[in-house]
């Protein structure tokens, strides 16, 4: 069975034949089509919600399919489960990774292994298998001690040990520096010039036509192209994903700078998470119609500062935090949403709005202790103000076009890209003097991100400040007037958008500023 | 060849996945099917035990509703149920997890009788709503030990409030064998017995009293509080999703301490409106395990104010059942506390059906030694 040919014409080695995915009436997949060769990077296209996860899911066992069939070497395979998938040769990382962070790189390896893969000296199998693909890896290292792209590494070689014949990778790139990118990339042409097929899932246009031979392109759980990357420009593959030309963002010349609206001077926070990033000596400062962007790869601490500028974490004693010109270290977030303030985290689903709540009751979530305009949602003993909180929610989804089946949906029914504009519009709605906004765009479709990053500049250029923290340099470039970068819990000195290159904010994400940065904070 | 193999090894297997969206039909039926299974254990529990499994059922579920006297009881026992259950189904709700209802109502009736034992001679309405006071204080009190512990020291709720249990019972156990046995009580571990102003206004045959308009009351103000206003929205949500819960500026900390101070406060309540009610004084055992049912009663009425009613009641027609079964076919009253038990047992796993459904799906492995995930 295990056909171990060493000629390198490329042969179907998976093929997914007329595969639907239901659930309840939707069709999250609507027979699809999909053949992955040997020797090939084959490219996963579409927006957040077009189907790419489900699919692949589908592939490594995870979901069984309502319809259709999935060949594997030629042959008919029901994939029962992921430990089957990995029987077969199918190797998945994830985007999320699945690592207990107070063991080592070697336990957490030999804790996803198969027992017969654990005998003999699994570390220094480890270290020659990293080292031989381009990926060095210290398997005594403590995973917490590691970064983010060094994490993708423990499970790009944990799947590798397995000596997998398809690798499927989603969105590997998302927590990379654009340097971890390039290496990846070179291990992965390495793996298939090895005759390993790769499934690449990404919406990062520039690297799909880099790096990958085909590419499979879902629209709402359809397919809609096979097209040739190479061939294809970045902007021909979006309008595919999309299905319509993309609004490009505008941005007139730059509004009047005005006074300091929000400064953190010499902050210190430890931070309260287990393995979380204690920021050190950070300085910043935002001016009315200013953006200034931060840049970093994930797990930096751009969470701790979040949290930090939200007061979601206090730090009362200290006087490191001014909004507005008021010193604002003990007031906690409806405090500071008070004084003007409003702020947009990271993750939509979970901490900005709950799943399972209406979309009023999620605009209550933020807007209970300050509501701008009208009186207060909030009678006491008499109940909440419902007929306040639809006027809201329909100006909302108006003024932020965000599209449900009904007015008052539950959060959880709305597609990522919706529930974004959601999330982002019922802060700007307030018209913020002060807008701190984590990810904005996250996973989002094109269309949901021009608008939302439209509406980021049009706040700004009305005198606000607002302070982005990011990890997509392109939204970056478009929005930042002013950029800095964080590191380990040290932000770089802020610089102005027109003196960075992609090169250099590369390097400092890397670490580059860091020594100076601690030169002035000792 | 093959195919034909692959068709006989054709086999099916039942699993268990996910619901896309959470069942809302579910949510109301697993009680029921939770119910149905357990009377269908129950009559098979009877059977192999030799008795007559219908007549059983009739004696345990349906006859303490054929006569009057019969349901005031079932009232009688409700009362406490549902005052403990509301605040519990608040709590859990919250996402505290407070296990030792029964230690606050135990407290909470040792400090309402300090009126009735230490100031006997003061005889007046505001006596009976000082005690009510003392009571509500008391439970309310005994609950934030472990709000304290919690929240200062990070140790598990669940250990702490269960462990107080045996401490507020051994408290009470001292206080009657001790400083306040009655002098002239023969010796027995007992109080002297509340008189006048001390006890609630009774009526009907005369165990029907005041608590359950108590417990009535709680009830629905607690449906208008978790249902209409923002101190009940702040409980969903840091219940549910604690993350928003902080972005939304409710604090965690805060939370503990008002969950465990309403739930120990309504519990010390029932402890005090059961020794000023149907018992009359202090003594070793006031509570057939209230504080623990009250448990089975919150869920059963799915966290919602207006459910733990129902529950309530159905959960006290099991105590009122096994006395029956107990007079009439001799088995053991502990068959209550199976019952109740099962009943627990077959929500916890219905609920299950809520979020995931069970599917039959047939496999036709071509690897016959196929690995299974976890």
């Amino acid at each position: 069975m295990l056909n171990k040919s060493n000629n390198n014409a490329p042969m179907t080695l998976l093929q997914v034949t007329n595969i639907s995915k239901k659930f309840g009436d939707f069709y999250a997949n609507d027979n699809l089509n999909l053949s992955i060769e040997t020797g090939k990077v084959h490219a996963l296209l579409g927006e957040n919600g077009a189907g790419k996860s489900t699919l692949v899911k589908m592939m490594y066992g995870a979901l069984q399919p309502t319809s259709g069939s999935i060949f594997w070497q030629g042959q008919e395979t029901l994939i029962a489960s992921p430990a089957h998938a990995r029987e077969l040769g199918i190797g998945m990382v994830f985007q999320h990774f699945s690592l207990f962070e107070a063991l080592t790189v070697a336990e957490n390896i030999s804790l996803a292994l198969p027992v017969q893969l654990r005998q003999g000296d699994l570390s220094q199998r480890i270290a020659d298998l990293s080292l031989d693909y381009g990926l060095p890896l210290n398997p005594a290292a403590l995973v917490a001690d590691l970064s983010v792209g060094e994490r993708q590494r423990i499970e790009i070689v944990r799947c590798l040990l397995q000596q997998p014949k398809l690798l499927i990778m989603d969105e590997p790139t998302a927590v990379l520096t654009p340097q971890e990118a390039q290496a990846l990339f070179s291990t992965l042409r390495r793996l298939v010039e090895e005759g390993c097929a790769v499934l690449y899932i990404s919406h990062r246009l520039e690297e799909v036509k880099q790096i990958c031979h085909d590419a499979t392109i879902l629209r709402h759980g359809k397919l809609v192209a096979e097209v040739d990357p190479k061939v294809e420009t970045a902007a021909t593959l979006a309008q595919l994903m999309v299905g319509s030309s993309v609004h490009q963002v505008s941005r007139d010349a730059n509004g009047e700078i005005g006074e300091v609206l929000l400064s953190l001077s010499h902050l210190y926070q430890t931070s309260s998470a287990p393995f979380g990033v204690d920021l050190v000596d950070v300085n910043l400062q935002v001016k009315s119609g200013e953006i200034l962007a931060i840049a970093g790869v994930a797990g930096n601490g751009q969470g701790e500062l979040f949290s930090v500028i939200s007061g979601e974490e206090r730090n009362p004693q200290q006087h490191f935090i001014s909004l507005l010109g008021q010193v604002s270290d003990g007031l906690n977030i409806n405090q500071r949403r008070l004084l003007g303030a409003a702020f947009v985290p990271e993750e939509r689903m979970g901490h900005g709005a709950v799943e399972h709540l209406s979309l009023t009751n999620n605009i209550l979530l933020s807007r209970h202790a300050c509501n701008d305009e009208g009186s207060s949602l909030d009678r006491g003993w008499f109940g909440i103000d419902r007929r306040q909180l639809a006027q809201l929610n329909k100006a909302i989804s108006i003024n932020y076009d965000v599209r449900k089946s009904r007015e008052d949906d539950v959060a959880g029914s709305l597609s990522g890209g919706n529930l974004q504009k959601f999330v982002v519009g019922r802060e700007l709605n307030r018209k913020p003097k002060v807008l701190v906004i984590n990810q904005p765009t996250w996973g989002v479709d094109a269309g949901a991100a021009a608008l939302i990053r439209q509406a980021v500049i049009d706040l700004s250029r009305q005198g606000s400040a607002i302070l982005i923290i990011s990890q997509d340099l392109d939204e970056i470039f478009e929005l930042a007037d002013t950029i800095a970068v964080i590191s380990r819990g040290q932000l770089s000195p802020s610089y102005a958008a027109s003196e960075l290159s992609r090169e250099k904010i590369g390097l400092m994400m890397a670490g580059s500023h860091e020594q100076t940065a601690q030169a002035f904070g000792a | 060849m093959n195919k034909l193999r692959k068709h006989l090894e054709l086999n099916v297997q039942l699993i268990l996945e996910k619901r896309p969206q959470s069942s809302g039909l579910m949510n109301l039926f697993s009680p029921l099917l939770a119910i149905v299974l357990t009377v269908v254990v129950g009559g098979l529990i009877f059977a192999a035990m030799g008795k007559p499994p219908l007549t059983a059922l009739y004696l345990y579920f349906i006859d303490p509703l054929t006569s009057w006297w019969s349901v005031e009881e079932v009232l009688v026992k409700a009362g406490p149920l549902v005052l403990i259950g509301v605040g519990l189904a608040v709590c859990f709700k919250a996402n505290v997890w407070n296990i030792g209802a029964e230690g606050q109502l135990t407290v909470g009736a040792l400090m309402g009788a300090i009126i009735p034992i230490l100031w006997g001679e003061w005889q007046s309405p505001l006596a009976l709503l000082a005690m009510l006071c003392l009571g509500a204080l008391g439970g309310a009190l005994f609950a934030l030990i472990p709000a304290w512990l919690k929240t200062h020291f990070g140790v598990n709720e669940i250990l702490t409030s269960l462990m107080l249990v045996y401490i507020a019972q051994l408290l009470l156990d001292w206080f009657v064998r001790g400083p306040w046995k009655d002098p002239n009580g023969y010796n027995f571990p007992k109080s002297v017995s509340f008189e006048g102003w001390h006890l609630l206004p009774m009526w009907g045959d005369g165990r029907m009293h005041l608590g359950l308009i108590v417990s009535l009351v709680a009830a629905l103000v607690l449906f208008w509080i978790m249902r209409h206003t923002l101190k009940g929205f702040e409980i969903n949500v840091v219940g549910s999703a604690p993350r928003a819960g902080t972005f939304a500026g409710f604090s965690q900390t805060k939370m503990v301490w008002f969950c465990f101070a309403l739930s120990g406060g309504l519990a010390g309540l029932a402890g005090l409106i059961e020794v000023a009610g149907p018992i009359g004084q202090l003594q070793p055992q006031i509570s057939p395990n209230y504080g623990f049912t009250a448990i089975i009663v919150a869920f059963l009425g799915r966290l919602n104010p207006l459910g733990v009613i129902f529950a309530g009641i159905l959960l006290a027609i099991s105590y009122i059942g096994g006395e029956g079964i107990q007079i009439e076919l001799g088995i053991s009253s502990k068959i209550t506390q199976m019952f109740q038990g099962m009943l627990l047992f077959f929500i916890l796993m219905c609920d299950t059906l809520i979020l995931y459904q069970l599917k039959w799906i047939s496999t036709k492995p071509n690897q016959p030694t196929s690995g299974h995930a976890s």
